[in-house]
């Protein structure tokens, strides 16, 4: 009797861990796919082995410009910046147990995007200032908005309406200095209103990509830290986990990919507050998702950024792609709150 | 047979930002024994079964585990041997029933270790001991208040500790299912010698499961021993303020309480 209820027990995880293990596959063949797919397309469509050619370093007349310095910094800027919006919007959901707490709805980004708008139009800077810049704001951010919302005992719906207005000031500072600066300076900082992969160039992405792989490694290894944390304070508490320790962690983890994605590509719409649940839809709920939800962000960045540039007869940025798939997201979750009784 | 431990609270101060809630509590908690806390609503019997429970820092005093003081020991191997059941733990949206069982396994994972075959086997015994075995692969939302509840104390027990504490782990249960609860709890102890320490809103229920009584009034340890000993009509009108009859259960034999109202007031017992 008792083998053959762990067998049962065992059966009923072996599947859930396949499906895991198949959309997270899934997820990352399709991510493979559309890097090949940033690649290959663009104005012209060049063969694939002269974009081969083109990466591996041989100099050839039209296909080395395109590839090396148009489409491959796009492609990686979209690739991690999409990878870092998903993992820490999904962490930063998980934490709080609320899809609604992603650092989107929380303001942090509108921090990062102020920031690097202010360093550039400004100050005149640019690369590794606008980077720590907009890390130091979007920390400052979270802790305005946690000292604000703090009262007498921490409320996540509280956080969530400071971080909201939060978010309307720090939006209304952006437009404010675009409205004041240069003439010339304005194409380059109105990507920080809709998020773009327009212009990214290979210098600019170092700090993003460092990033990228020094702390999401470190938030896919916590990510059962991060389960433990949904089951709440108490039981975390006694299940062994420093919540405070691990909380920071994964706090200051997300809110530096979030400002080096943000300085990189400015903030793209909704993907922090899309990939996660999309994730958890596709995967399941019992295993740690870190890992597809930074897929997904990868897909749906790529995938925006190639139907803005090739499904219409304009050119759109991605982040105006991304927003239209978001939005309605957004009304539905709020509406399906509601009715829950959870805003 | 779990190992035994002495647990051990001394002039214990403990409450919340600007309020004392406990003052000046010492105890042992009696190993493989069920200890109750008792005592009316906002006399602290939560917060010193949190305090005990590491989740709440206490203002002062010491708590200490075979004379380390808790504070000192590392979180993990300390889950490995107290656990904690809140009054109302957070479900997480879909999960199933087997995974949340199993994420009770935590503190006996390393940080790049995998699942392992005792995991599978601990999960399989917590669910068989409380009887929800049949539910492994249901998502958790679609169990009853009652189901639900036993899957929480699976959870704590595949955390396999020596110690349980359980706050209030019958409330909002039909009576039917507070007795079945707290006879798995009871069948826990016995054998397997866990250590059980709860807080119980019912004053019947816990004389009769307990072993061991702590009552408690206004934050003090007013009283503590065997149920026949500390549950008298005295002690309930000092703590609950109830003028009460304090029969024997005809089921059990423990003290039950009659209580007294203004309406019935003169028939004799």
């Amino acid at each position: 009797m008792n083998n053959q209820s762990i067998q049962f027990i065992v059966t009923g995880r072996r599947q859930r861990r396949r499906r895991w293990i198949l959309v997270t596959g899934i997820l990352a063949i399709l991510a493979v796919g559309l890097c090949c797919a940033m690649l290959l397309l663009g104005n012209t469509i060049y063969p694939v082995k002269d974009v081969i050619r083109a990466l591996t370093g041989e100099q050839l007349k039209g296909v080395s410009f395109a590839v090396n310095t148009i489409r491959l910094p796009r492609m990686l800027a979209g690739l991690f910046a999409g990878f870092a919006f998903g993992v820490a919007g999904y962490t930063f959901q998980t934490m709080l147990r609320n899809p609604l707490a992603n650092p989107n709805v929380l303001g942090i980004t509108s921090g990062s995007s102020a920031a690097a708008v202010f360093c550039i139009i400004i100050l005149h800077t640019s690369g590794a200032v606008v980077s720590v810049a907009s890390v130091i704001a979007g920390l400052a951010t979270v802790i305005v908005i946690y000292l604000l919302s703090r009262g007498t005992s921490f409320s996540i719906g509280r956080l969530i309406l400071v971080g909201i207005g939060m978010q309307a000031m720090l939006d209304a500072l952006i437009s404010y200095l675009l409205l004041v600066s240069a003439e010339q300076d304005v194409p380059a900082a109105i990507r920080w209103l809709s998020g773009s992969l327009n212009g990214s160039q290979m210098h600019q992405l170092p700090p993003l990509v460092i990033t990228v792989l020094v702390l999401a490694p470190v938030v896919i290894l916590l990510g059962r830290h991060l389960d433990i944390l949904e089951l709440g304070e108490q039981s975390a508490s006694s299940l062994g986990v420093a919540t405070d320790k691990t909380r920071i962690v994964f706090i200051l983890g997300s809110v530096f990919m979030i400002a080096m994605a943000t300085a990189t590509t400015g903030p793209i719409a909704f993907v922090s507050f899309l990939s996660g649940p999309i994730a958890k839809r596709l995967a399941g709920v019992g295993f740690s998702n870190v890992i597809p939800a930074g897929l997904v962000g990868v897909n749906l960045v790529l995938a925006a950024d190639l139907i803005g540039q090739f499904a219409f007869e304009y050119r759109f940025p991605v982040g105006i792609i991304t927003g239209l798939l978001g939005a309605p997201y957004l009304i539905f979750l709020l509406i399906q709150m509601n009715r829950k009784g959870e805003l | 047979m779990k190992p035994t431990h002495l647990f051990q609270a001394e002039q214990l101060v403990a409450g919340y930002e600007n309020k004392t809630v406990i003052q000046d509590v010492s105890l042992v908690i009696p190993s493989h024994k069920i200890s109750v806390i008792i005592g009316a609503n906002g006399c602290g019997k939560s917060t010193l079964l949190k305090t005990l429970a590491r989740l709440i820092k206490p203002t002062s005093g010491t708590i200490t585990l075979d004379g380390k003081p808790l504070g000192k020991l590392p979180s993990k191997p300390l889950a490995r041997v107290i656990g904690m059941l809140p009054q109302s733990p957070i479900v997480p949206e879909g999960i199933s029933v087997a995974d949340l069982v199993g994420r009770g396994r935590f503190p006996h994972q390393s940080l790049f270790g995998g699942w392992t075959k005792k995991d599978n086997e601990a999960v399989a015994e917590a669910m068989r001991i409380m009887d929800i075995t049949e539910f492994a692969n249901h998502p958790i939302d679609e169990l009853s208040g009652g189901q639900r509840q036993r899957v929480w104390i699976a959870m704590a027990l595949a955390q396999e500790t020596d110690i349980l504490f359980l706050d209030e782990p019958t409330t909002f249960l039909d009576i039917t299912y507070q007795v079945e609860i707290l006879d798995l709890l009871t069948d826990l102890n016995r054998k397997h010698g866990t250590t059980i320490v709860m807080v119980l809103h019912d004053i019947n229920l816990s004389a009769r499961y307990a072993d061991h009584i702590f009552a408690l009034h206004q934050g003090k340890l007013v009283a503590e021993g065997e149920p026949s000993e500390v549950i008298t009509s005295t002690l309930v009108k000092d703590i609950f303020g109830l003028d009460c009859t304090v029969i024997e259960d005809p089921i059990s034999g423990s003290p039950l309480v009659v209580p007294r109202g203004r309406y019935h007031v003169n028939q004799e017992v």
